[in-house]
């Protein structure tokens, strides 16, 4: 008795769905731009600088007595947040004047004030960034990510044809912006290790496009005469039940690691949970609707005027 | 196809044979981690009663390399400063100004009367002259004083000063090879003088390393505070005797040839200085806090080397009875009158220091000053608390995670299931091995990354039981199936992995921290996932199917 996700030889038309899911995807999409836009995201302080104190209490945490603590102090923007456990606390506060000592001596002053208004409080975690850091980390973030995309299109385009590139990348454009999206939804903190999850997604997006891909240049050299719609939807078919496994043994990891990994990575984890979800997703219906849209070769025979595109690495032993 | 040759089937063995060994260090993390510390000790010869028993807790002749935790795991500081370097420039041309003084003076009936020209925020020593003709003059000799970059041995650096002259106006600038070298020395200077601060402290495994041009990044596990931290390396700790002028208040006004400097205690008083200091702490050869004999305050006793303390022995006999000012840092500490001179080469700074304070000053003039300021850009600190806490909740979301694939894969597979979840079994102990004999960093983020690799190794597997799945369903014979499934799955198990491994070579080159640890875990996890899905899951398929010889095959 074997556990099966799907049966086997489904026969899914998931060229037929295109409109629809194309549809579905340019509304979510543009949903996404205009909330990120309107909303903006919640930055954490990797990104807009300033202080960030984790402080655990005694007893449950009284949010309020810590909000009045810190915000007598007059330090301009003030935030208290109950994080994870009821006696665990998340204090941010913007940035101050001056420079990075200055930043230091407020949180002595913060901590100093905690300790007289609440006993028995504790410190157990203070972050400090700077404004020039954190304008730095916002370039190299975006840098990785827009790099990322960049090295993965001339990958795919070099084993490849253009237009799978070109399908994959907008793939990974389309899963990194509902991502975001999501993120401006909720006003989950948009930190450092977001952009880790951002890039980890993109990649493995790819992981998944590029399996698909691999099955449908196959076919389409064992298929010769099948209309290319028809050979989406074979290898689309073919390789589910791998792409529904995978993702299943992913997603049961990361919802372990969600569940019991503790507060800190929850935001890195529940952004990894959306872009396994929406990176399958797209590398089953967006781009493979590209690649039909956009067309490829077919005879692989003929020298072609654009040249021999993709490398082959044939029936390699090992 | 099947057949696997010995030498490849020894080498598989030998690999994860060594994955094991070496990752099992891990396992007893504590008892390795003291062993290898009461080692160090032994070796350093500061070795307690103790070491002896904690060294041979583990075996000296089993591999003792353990995966570094992160500061997130075990708690401490992490600083990344800016060493304020323009500050050395413009030293550096300030101390020119004597000099070009004197050189212009050594011309006066040529260049006429000149005088210099204050120029904030710029980096240059500017000097007007009354007679814009004598310019080309004034140039000339003054580009005299330009020595080559890098001490001139081969003179292969060029000049490191550039005059020009706009009118009657001269400016003297540092060149660009001048800057490089100055920042050079500067950043080593600094890097120096703060790693021997922090070992006088004491603590254990410190990081510290430059950071691009101008930062440096400070990681000390186990201090419970960054405030701690920068009251160490923070402090410039420059330190310069002066005699004093006069005492004023915030409204006076240094004359030529003086400085106003602040009292350190009395925020209204100020001190009018002599500009040239009697003496600087660089000829300090030992500081150590004690308490003033008669008045039992904490103090810093301190001790000059052979010139210094000729120098002070002549500066204080020459002006007995006017006062002094301890400058630390551009704020006076103490202004004591000089009783009698001081021959002796040592003396004792009092001012309102608490027993801690005299001891981190002691450590500071010890270290020798920080050659320009430091400025804190980003701090990061965990207690120890949670760094066990987010280590627990790691573990057990790893024990969690791990144990669910195993189940899944085992139910989808049956018996290949079960050859692919020892394949995973390998990988990670490959995956712990290589992290430990690299020295990577294990941070949070980085266990996420173990995860991930743990639900993305098996997708290799999936990929060729999928495939052989369907060759079955074509009706290949079952070691046909087999040998088609592993072939036609390759090239998509390197395309796919490619990628992945792109994005985490990405992540290395631009992330920091975190991140960087992340990137790690991710790129060694996928390496090894490759390899314990198409070496050691084949291996085990192989050795299997050369024995059992099954007429037909269920995957």
């Amino acid at each position: 008795m074997r556990l099966k996700l799907i049966p086997d030889d489904t026969k899914i038309d998931f060229m037929g769905f295109r409109r629809i899911a194309v549809a579905f995807s340019i509304v979510l999409i543009v949903a996404s731009l205009a909330v990120t836009a309107l909303q903006g995201l919640n930055f954490g302080i990797d990104f807009k600088g300033g202080i960030m104190i984790e402080a655990r209490t005694e007893g449950p945490a009284d949010v309020g007595a810590i909000r009045s603590a810190v915000s007598d102090l007059g330090l301009g923007d003030v935030a208290v947040q109950g994080f994870g456990a009821p006696q665990d606390v998340l204090i941010r506060i913007g940035v101050q004047e001056g420079d990075g000592n200055a930043q230091m001596q407020v949180v002595g002053q913060v901590e100093a004030a905690l300790q007289e208004a609440i006993g028995g409080i504790e410190t157990r975690r203070v972050e400090v960034v700077g404004p020039k850091v954190s304008g730095e980390l916002v370039q190299q973030g975006a840098l990785a990510v827009g790099l990322a995309v960049f090295f993965m299109l001339i990958y795919i385009w070099l084993r490849f044809e253009w237009q799978f590139a070109l399908g994959a990348v907008i793939a990974l454009v389309h899963d990194v912006v509902l991502t975001i999206g999501v993120f401006s939804v909720t006003s989950l903190e948009f930190n450092l290790s977001i952009i880790a999850a951002l890039l980890t997604i993109v990649g493995y997006s790819l992981n998944d496009t590029v399996i698909v891909f691999d099955r449908i240049r196959e076919n389409l050299r064992k298929f010769k005469q099948m209309s290319l719609a028809e050979v989406l939807n074979l290898s689309i078919n073919e390789t589910l039940s791998r792409t529904l496994m995978t993702s299943g043994t992913t997603l049961v990891a990361l919802v372990a690691l969600w569940a019991l990994g503790g507060e800190v990575i929850r935001g890195f984890t529940l952004a990894m949970i959306w872009g396994i979800v929406v990176g399958t997703y797209s590398s089953i219906f967006i781009a493979s609707v590209l690649v039909l849209r956009l067309g490829v070769k077919r005879d692989w025979s003929k020298p072609d005027k654009t040249g021999p595109a993709g490398t082959n690495f044939g029936g390699a032993q090992v | 196809m099947l057949h696997y040759p010995a030498w490849k089937t020894a080498l598989v063995l030998l690999i994860c044979a060594a994955g094991v060994v070496f990752a099992a260090p891990n396992a007893f993390y504590s008892t390795v981690e003291r062993a290898n510390d009461a080692r160090a000790a032994i070796e350093a010869g500061t070795a307690g009663p103790e070491a002896e028993a904690e060294a041979e807790a583990w075996p000296s002749f089993l591999p003792s390399s353990l995966v570094n935790l992160g500061l997130d795991l075990r708690g401490g500081a992490h600083l990344l400063v800016e060493v304020a370097v323009d500050d050395v420039h413009a030293e550096r041309l300030d101390a020119l100004w004597p000099e070009a003084r004197r050189t212009l003076r050594e011309l006066r009936d040529q260049v006429g009367p000149f005088r210099r020209v204050e120029r904030d925020g710029e980096a240059e020593l500017a000097i007007r002259l009354e007679d814009a003709e004598a310019a080309d003059i004034a140039v000339d000799a003054l580009r005299e004083l330009a020595q080559p970059v890098g001490g001139g041995l081969l003179g292969a650096g060029g000049p490191d000063l550039e005059v020009d002259a706009e009118g009657r106006n001269i400016s003297i600038r540092l060149t660009e090879g001048a800057i490089a070298a100055m920042d050079d020395r500067t950043m080593a200077q600094s890097l120096e003088i703060v790693r021997r601060r922090i070992d006088e402290t004491g603590t254990r495994e410190p990081t510290i390393q430059r950071q691009g041009a101008d930062r440096i990044l400070v990681q000390v596990p186990g201090i419970g505070s960054a405030e701690e931290l920068l009251a160490i390396i923070g402090k410039t700790a420059k330190l310069t005797f002066h005699m004093v002028d006069s005492v004023t208040d915030a409204a006076g006004q240094a004359g030529p040839n003086q400085i106003k400097m602040p009292d350190a205690e009395d925020a209204g008083r100020f001190y009018l200085l002599e500009r040239d200091a009697l003496i600087t702490g660089d000829r300090l050869t030992d500081a150590q806090p004690g308490f003033d004999s008669r008045t039992g305050q904490p103090v810093v006793n301190f001790r000059f080397d052979a010139a210094g303390a000729r120098r002070f022995g002549e500066v204080t006999a020459a002006n007995v009875g006017r006062p002094f000012a301890i400058v630390l840092d551009d704020e006076v500490i103490t202004a004591p009158n000089i009783r009698e001179a001081i021959t002796g080469g040592s003396g004792q700074i009092s001012g309102s220091f608490t027993v801690e304070s005299a001891s981190n000053l002691s450590i500071l003039l010890r270290a020798g000053a920080l050659p320009a300021e430091i400025t804190v850009l980003e701090q990061r600190t965990v207690g120890p608390d949670l760094g066990a806490d987010s280590i627990a909740a790691g573990e057990i979301a790893v024990v969690v995670a791990f144990g669910a694939v195993l189940v899944v894969m085992f139910a989808s597979y049956g018996m290949f299931g079960l050859y692919a979840n020892i394949a995973l079994i390998l990988n990670v102990a490959l995956l712990l091995a290589i992290l430990s004999l690299i020295g990577a960093t294990l941070t949070l983020p980085g266990i996420a990354g173990i995860v991930l690799t743990i639900g993305m190794a098996v997708d290799a597997n999936v990929l060729i039981f999928e495939r052989i799945r369907e060759e079955l369903r074509a009706g290949k014979g079952p070691a046909r199936a087999i040998e088609t499934g592993y072939e036609r799955a390759f090239t998509a198990i390197i395309d796919a992995n490619v990628t992945t491994f792109i994005a985490a070579v990405l992540l290395f080159a631009i992330g920091s921290g975190p991140v960087k640890g992340f990137s790690v875990t991710l790129g060694v996890g996928i390496v090894t996932s490759v390899f314990s899905a198409i070496m050691v899951t084949r291996l085990m398929v192989a050795v299997w199917f050369a024995r059992a010889r099954p007429k037909t095959l269920t995957v």
